[in-house]
């Protein structure tokens, strides 16, 4: 692959609400036994790039966790390899990322020492499964100089926190709008790029000279009728999590058979860092359907309509229904839980009752004492 | 010079003929277990556990499951600079060619490898029981004795102690008579098959051994030793060890993992056992489906009903099947409205539509009554079973059936259908 790979994973969205007060959004998990970042780092891998750099900012502990080793992705190699690189100070500078212009302007010299002419682009909340090469393909037969990946949003989504694109019959986008309240435009900005290196190590110069730090507004908006920006659609499954409600849909997406082939079977995978966790367990009284359950559960009660992660433990008795359970999360015995997302590592006592509404999903954070052996 | 106080050397070069078909195409070391794990994950979770971190795996009976599995020891945690798990098949030298002709000549023929690494002891391990044990607690057993050989041993009861090597200790656990398989035996204290040797008394006998032919640890190493006056001793262990050699001890060490508190308990967060999964996928149990007492793997679609079972990762169980007190093993599927009783379907197999498994009377077998001597209805790997047949109780099944092979679409009690040379 003649490309190298960032994954922006520094961002935090007030739209999460408490799901990111203890971690980045790109370290949510999803699916029962991922992480958000899994997504763009394995179609990296499955696309054959070599060298990959995951910018941080927000919260980097758990994500930092998560990659403490490349090899989940097959990124443990002499040739490139994961790279994770969290704002320092320097002699010249002791600024967080100001936007992700800044972040890419603060590791300048990753791009500058690379030699791979091209540049993938990913955020770290989106999740897909899409092989780049099909668009560095695209983009140099468009002679592109910046290609954008876009979906076609669908009638529910909520417009406002995207960017929205307006594209002609070359493909060519014509008009780039952050976040509109009301718009024309169809296509949705997925928030994976491809450039040439050099063009975005001279446009991200530019924009820091002009204290310009925003990769979106002031170099794709800014530039759109000077650079050749091009938009490269894609019809397969794509969610951006980064909003309780959609966080919330794209896990419940996975129990839709097409969707977990699609990510699941068709090939190549996902991968992920593995846990060792034995084979989920079902002991008498468990009544589990159209369910995900992740491996290192132990259900004695009911679960209809959920997604379990990795190490749940549900009492007998329970009633969990259309609910994300996160992991290593232990509900006690007789407890109803209905639409809400459970916080990892919770503790939950016995006959307690937590009911959201389909509209509004509940998030339920609650830390007591557990007893452990 | 490369130093380690302690390697292990890992017998897994044998078929394990106990357990049939299911051990025709891989060594018994990687036969699936507990719906997620091969045999060799618990020696091998043990080593790394116990900080052994250098491990010759000896192979030899068909080892490229084996292999694939082991690769490079990532899981393990085996993959080292210095150290860490290799592979050891046979080879052929100057001399000529040998295959290894028992355990003791397969460590014979490797003494270069230990060599190597200048160990002052060598554990020596069989890949083929289910238990957790800290090796480094036996060693220190074993310095404080200042013994040439620590044999691992377990309390069995008198009645099972006919089926085991059994050791009469004096009052310090020191061996003082071997009996294998005694028909009425004087202690019930049986050898798991563990030992720890200090390495001169290893290289000396294996090398004054080095013309026994089929040279066994059981039968030669360990009484050379003890003729010589060697100091040997009883470790004694009283956790879960089970020896999975039969096809009737191997479904129930599954099935006991089902218990509402398994004996042999995976879900601890001490002591793990690591495994390779190409699979992480959550497992997905429709709305039609139910699902009793079970433990179920990853990436597991179940469409039908699940009672008392152990499903390994990425079975499918389709709508209408019905599958009871048995083991699937990884990739396999079960065809809808199929129901399957008591059985072990081996990996990749594939069952078709409204088939029936475990059918009619017991009835001894005509194929090995050695071997198929229960219940169960043993399918190999790469199996394929037919839409709409039966089969019956002790059966054995290989290879792509077609409804040609079944009379009257039937497999009775006690039969079989082998396809071998049927090779893919």
């Amino acid at each position: 692959m003649r490309a190298i790979g960032i994954v922006l994973a520094g961002g935090n969205s007030k739209r999460m609400k408490e799901l990111s007060n203890k971690r980045a959004i790109a370290a949510m998990p999803i699916a029962g036994s991922y992480r958000s970042i899994d997504f763009a780092l394995s179609n990296m891998s499955n696309s054959h790039v070599q060298k990959v750099a995951v910018f941080t900012q927000y919260n980097s502990r758990s994500l930092n966790e998560h990659l403490s080793s490349s090899k989940w992705w097959d990124f443990g190699r002499k040739q490139g390899g994961l790279f994770v690189f969290t704002p320092t100070i320097t002699a010249e500078s002791s600024d967080w990322y100001r936007g992700t212009a800044d972040a890419l302007y603060q590791n300048l010299v990753f791009l500058k020492r690379s030699h791979e002419p091209y540049v993938i682009i990913s955020a770290g909340d989106g999740i897909y499964k899409l092989d780049y090469n099909k668009v560095l393909e695209y983009h140099i037969e468009k002679k592109a100089d910046i290609t954008v990946v876009c979906k076609k949003a669908n009638d529910t989504e909520d417009l406002t926190r995207f960017g929205m694109v307006s594209i002609n019959d070359d493909g060519r986008i014509v008009n780039f709008e952050e976040k509109p309240i009301v718009t024309d435009s169809v296509n949705i900005s997925c928030g994976i790029y491809i450039i040439r290196r050099r063009q975005l190590i001279e446009l991200i110069e530019r924009s820091i000279a002009e204290d310009r730090y925003d990769f979106v507004k002031d170099i794709l908006i800014r530039y759109k009728n000077l650079k050749r920006i091009y938009a490269y659609k894609i019809n397969s499954y794509w969610s951006n999590i980064a909003s309780v409600e959609s966080y919330y849909k794209t896990n419940m997406d996975f129990l839709k058979k097409e969707v977990r082939d699609h990510f699941f079977v068709e090939y190549p995978g996902v991968y992920s860092k593995v846990d060792d966790l034995p084979p989920a367990k079902y002991n008498p009284g468990a009544k589990v359907s159209n369910s995900l359950i992740a491996s290192g559960c132990i259900i004695n009660g009911t679960v209809e309509n959920s997604v379990l992660f990795n190490k749940s433990y549900i009492g007998n008795g329970c009633i969990i229904r259309n609910s994300v359970i996160l992991n290593d999360v232990y509900i006690g015995d007789n407890t109803v839980i209905e639409n809400c997302i459970v916080e990892s590592r919770d503790t939950i006592r016995a006959n307690s009752t937590y009911i959201g509404t389909a509209e509004q999903v509940r998030i339920v954070i609650e830390k007591n004492e557990r007893y452990t052996l | 010079m490369i130093k380690k106080e302690m390697i292990a050397m890992l017998l897994a070069g044998g078929q394990g003929s106990r357990l049939g078909v299911l051990t025709h195409n891989v060594a018994k070391p990687a036969v699936s277990f507990g719906g997620k794990y091969r045999i060799i994950d618990f020696p091998l979770s043990n080593c790394i556990n116990s900080g052994v971190d250098t491990v010759g795996v000896l192979t030899q009976y068909q080892p490229l499951r084996l292999n694939t599995h082991i690769g490079i020891g990532i899981p393990w945690d085996l993959d080292r600079n210095m150290g860490g798990v290799t592979v050891l098949p046979p080879y052929e030298n100057a001399a000529g060619s040998d295959w290894y002709s028992g355990t003791a000549n397969a460590i014979y023929q490797n003494l270069e490898y230990m060599e190597s690494y200048n160990p002052d002891y060598v554990l020596i391990l069989s890949g083929d029981h289910i238990y957790k044990m800290d090796y480094e607690v036996m060693l220190d057993y074993h310095k404080a004795n200042n013994a040439d050989i620590t044999i691992a041993a377990m309390p069995v009861s008198m009645e099972e102690a006919s089926r085991f090597g059994i050791l009469i200790t004096d009052e310090n656990s020191r061996v003082t008579e071997f009996e294998e398989k005694p028909k009425v035996p004087r202690s019930n204290l049986a050898s798991m098959g563990i030992y720890i040797f200090s390495w001169k008394a290893l290289r000396d006998s294996l090398i004054e051994l080095s013309n026994e032919p089929g040279c066994d640890f059981g039968k030669h190493i360990i009484p050379h030793v003890f003729n010589k006056g060697g100091r040997i001793f009883s470790y004694e262990f009283n956790g879960y060890w089970k020896d999975v050699g039969t096809l009737e001890t191997y479904w129930e060490a599954n099935m006991e993992l089902v218990d509402i508190i398994p004996e042999f308990n995976l879900y601890e967060e001490y002591w793990k056992i690591y495994t390779k999964g190409d699979i992480i996928t959550p497992q997905y149990i429709s709305a039609a489906s139910t699902i009793n007492k079970s433990i179920i793997g990853e990436g597991v679609e179940v469409y039908g009903e699940v009672n008392n079972s152990v499903i390994g990762a990425g079975v499918v169980i389709e709508e209408g099947a019905v599958v009871t007190d048995s083991i699937i093993m990884k990739g396999s599927k079960i065809g809808a409205n199929s129901k399957v009783t008591k059985a072990i379907i081996a990996e990749n197999s594939e069952v078709g539509k409204n088939c029936e498994i475990g059918a009619f009377e017991f009835c001894e077998s005509r194929y090995d009554k050695k071997v198929y001597n229960c219940d169960l209805a043993v399918i190999g790997e790469r199996t394929t079973i037919p839409d709409g047949v039966v089969i019956g109780k002790n059966t054995a099944i290989l290879g792509k059936t077609t409804i040609d092979d079944y009379v009257d679409g039937k497999l009775l009690s006690g039969d079989f259908i082998v396809k071998v040379g049927g090779k893919i």
